[in-house]
């Protein structure tokens, strides 16, 4: 009985999220699915690249100013282009890695290539933050260059990692709209191809509220784990 | 016991350049450097002098541009990579700042050099850091965070860090100057304790004397890049040539500031004739003797004491004392000719020449401040 009434007050506010509901399952998998992966994806790129930028730079562990130079405005040159500018140009280079340049695993590509940059940008800034006495302190110890890496520079600056961890996800979930515009599927798909252009908003404002839980649910997580693991 | 004496660090030659995009710098000039095994080797100077990137290069976090640094017989210039990290073991530093790893606990820093490389088992290790932080006085705060404890705790955690892997010499740079007075002065006994007791040579670089005089046994004063002065620290404080080493010693004594106030006083600017203001100084054995009864009974010399102090350096007591002497026709100047017999510096003030010299020497400062 109840849920005969409830569905009939979902109905009636929103009729067109209640027939399109399988839609919906699907593209949030498809937005969380394109989040995580591009995210491991640039995660992984972009801490490699944030780490031997700091070791490379001018007083790193590792001074190397020819790597540094080009690392660092490859990044900026990437971090310059407009996403959805990006999109259109890497669609063939897309194509040659995954074989298609539309849907949700083609999204993959210009997702990572877009965050990859941003996140590197963030690890740097993070990792320059551990006080260069620290990094001082471990070689007076006899700490090699990756013991340093791993022990203390990412070690120390962990809480600052997960939260511009964070930062790239919540941007990357904003990036996995817009590639949705393009063919990509997921949840900005749906508020683009089926709420904006059939005139239905109550399935656009349903992707809304979808995508702000899903940003809601990682700043909450981030926030805890960052702050479990500060002791500054 | 050839051992005892034989170099541990011994720097020849050492030159430091900082090349810059419009200017080159030059941190350290020609530095000749022999620490002894056992010692505690003071280094003073002013901010800038050099101190700094002169021990940088004992551990060679800092090469040099010229000459050879050679710790326990190792030219450590030839070494790189997983060699020099092997040496660098055997040399532990602790710093201004403490340095601590601020996301591990206080039993996670000191056990840091031991995940680097140690043959120990876990277990050997954990019961290494526990005996390391016992030696410090901090078996309590183990699990803490750096964050919660005072900045001499930091530097004792620092300490038992240093030490993890059993260095033959530690490193102080400036461990101290963070720290206030009564700090200071348990950090620098802990200092000297693993001196006494593990045999552990300790390089101690400070801007304050009264550091060095707590617990050196050698002293060496940098200026602009270069050792101007240096040797034994009973020597360099009641034998000084160069004018920055007085400076310190004026600066880590209350001699001056005590002369400077009892030049002041209205009695003291009206000695009469056979009366003399005077600073007496003596080390050692000299201070046992009954030196002011004598003065009166073998003189007929009164002695008016106005200030006092007694050091003890090196075990050895060096005492100041600040008197007028009033006697008849010139008994004050036999009784100061035979004081210095025994063995006591005798420094004549007198009282109008000193005031002159203090009045311009703060004008000096004053003219300083405003530019
Ligand atoms: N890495 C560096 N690059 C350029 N100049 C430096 C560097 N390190 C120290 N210096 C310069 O060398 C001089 C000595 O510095 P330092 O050894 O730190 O002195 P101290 O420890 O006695 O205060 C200073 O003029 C300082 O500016
Ligand atoms: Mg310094």
């Amino acid at each position: 009985m109840t849920t005969i009434l409830a569905s009939d007050f979902w109905s009636s506010i929103m009729p067109n999220v209640v027939e399109n509901k399988d839609v919906f399952i699907q593209s949030t998998w498809e937005t969380i699915y394109m989040t995580l992966v591009s995210g491991l994806v640039a995660g992984i790129l972009g801490m490699l690249i944030g780490v031997v930028l700091v070791v490379t730079a001018p007083g790193g562990i590792l001074e190397n100013k020819p790597t540094y130079w080009i690392l660092d405005k490859l990044v900026n040159i990437f971090r310059s282009i407009p996403f959805i500018i990006l999109l259109a140009v890497i669609a063939p280079f897309t194509r040659l890695v995954v074989g298609t340049s539309i849907g949700t695993t083609a999204a993959l590509v210009p997702l990572t290539i877009g965050c990859a940059p941003f996140y590197a940008r963030q690890v740097q800034n993070a990792l320059v933050d551990v006080d260069r006495g620290i990094i001082e302190a471990a070689q007076a110890v006899g700490a090699s260059p990756l013991q340093i890496i791993f022990r203390v520079y990412l070690r120390e600056a962990l809480p600052d990692l997960i939260r511009t961890s964070v930062v790239t996800i919540i941007s990357l979930i904003g990036l996995t709209a817009m590639a949705g515009a393009i063919g990509g599927g997921g949840l900005g798909n749906t508020a683009i191809s089926i709420g904006y252009n059939r005139f239905e908003n109550d399935i656009t404002i349903m992707a809304m509220i979808i995508i702000l839980a899903i940003v809601f649910v990682v700043q909450v997580l981030g926030d805890l784990w960052a702050r479990r693991t500060d002791h500054r | 016991m050839a051992e005892a004496t034989s170099p541990i660090i011994e720097l020849k030659d050492i030159d430091v350049t900082f090349k810059e995009a419009d200017r080159t710098v030059k941190a350290v000039k020609d530095v000749n450097l022999q620490v002894n095994k056992g010692d505690i080797y003071g280094i003073v100077g002013y901010s800038g002098a050099g101190k700094s990137t002169l021990v940088r290069v004992i551990n060679q976090l800092q090469r040099q541009s010229k000459g050879t640094v050679t710790v326990s017989g190792q030219n450590l210039g030839n070494l790189s990579g997983k060699n020099l990290r092997q040496a660098r073991t055997k040399i532990g530093m602790i710093f201004q700042h403490f340095n601590l790893m601020n996301e591990r606990t206080i039993g996670d820093n000191v056990l840091f050099p031991l995940l680097l490389g140690s043959k120990l088992t876990r277990k050997e290790k954990q019961a290494k850091v526990d005996e390391l932080l016992d030696l410090v006085g901090l078996a309590d705060k183990k699990n803490d965070y750096p964050a919660q404890l005072s900045g001499g705790q930091k530097q004792r955690v620092a300490i038992a860090r240093a030490l993890a892997n059993d260095p033959e010499i530690l490193i102080s740079d400036e461990a101290t100057s963070a720290l206030d007075p009564k700090t200071t002065g348990a950090i620098l006994e802990l200092l000297k304790h693993l001196n006494e007791t593990l045999g552990l040579t300790v390089v101690l670089i400070t801007h304050e004397m009264q550091a060095v005089k707590a617990i050196c046994n050698k002293v060496a004063v940098m200026q602009s890049g270069e050792i101007i002065e240096r040797g034994d620290l009973l020597t360099i404080f009641s034998n000084p040539t160069e004018q920055l080493t007085k400076e310190f010693i004026e600066t880590s004594s209350q001699i001056d500031s005590a002369l400077a106030n009892v030049v002041e006083q209205a009695t003291v600017q009206n000695l009469g004739a056979g009366e003399q203001l005077v600073v007496l100084s003596y080390a050692g054995d000299s201070t046992e003797a009954p030196l002011i009864a004598q003065l009166y009974e073998k003189f007929h010399v009164t002695p008016n004491i106005l200030f006092g102090n007694v050091e003890i350096l090196q075990n050895t007591p060096v005492g100041t004392l600040g008197l007028v002497l009033s006697g008849v026709g010139d008994a004050v100047e036999t009784a100061l000719a035979y004081v210095a017999q025994q063995g006591v510096h005798v420094r004549r003030i007198n009282v109008a020449e000193y005031r002159a010299e203090l009045a311009r020497k703060a004008a000096a400062n004053n003219e300083e401040a405003t530019v």
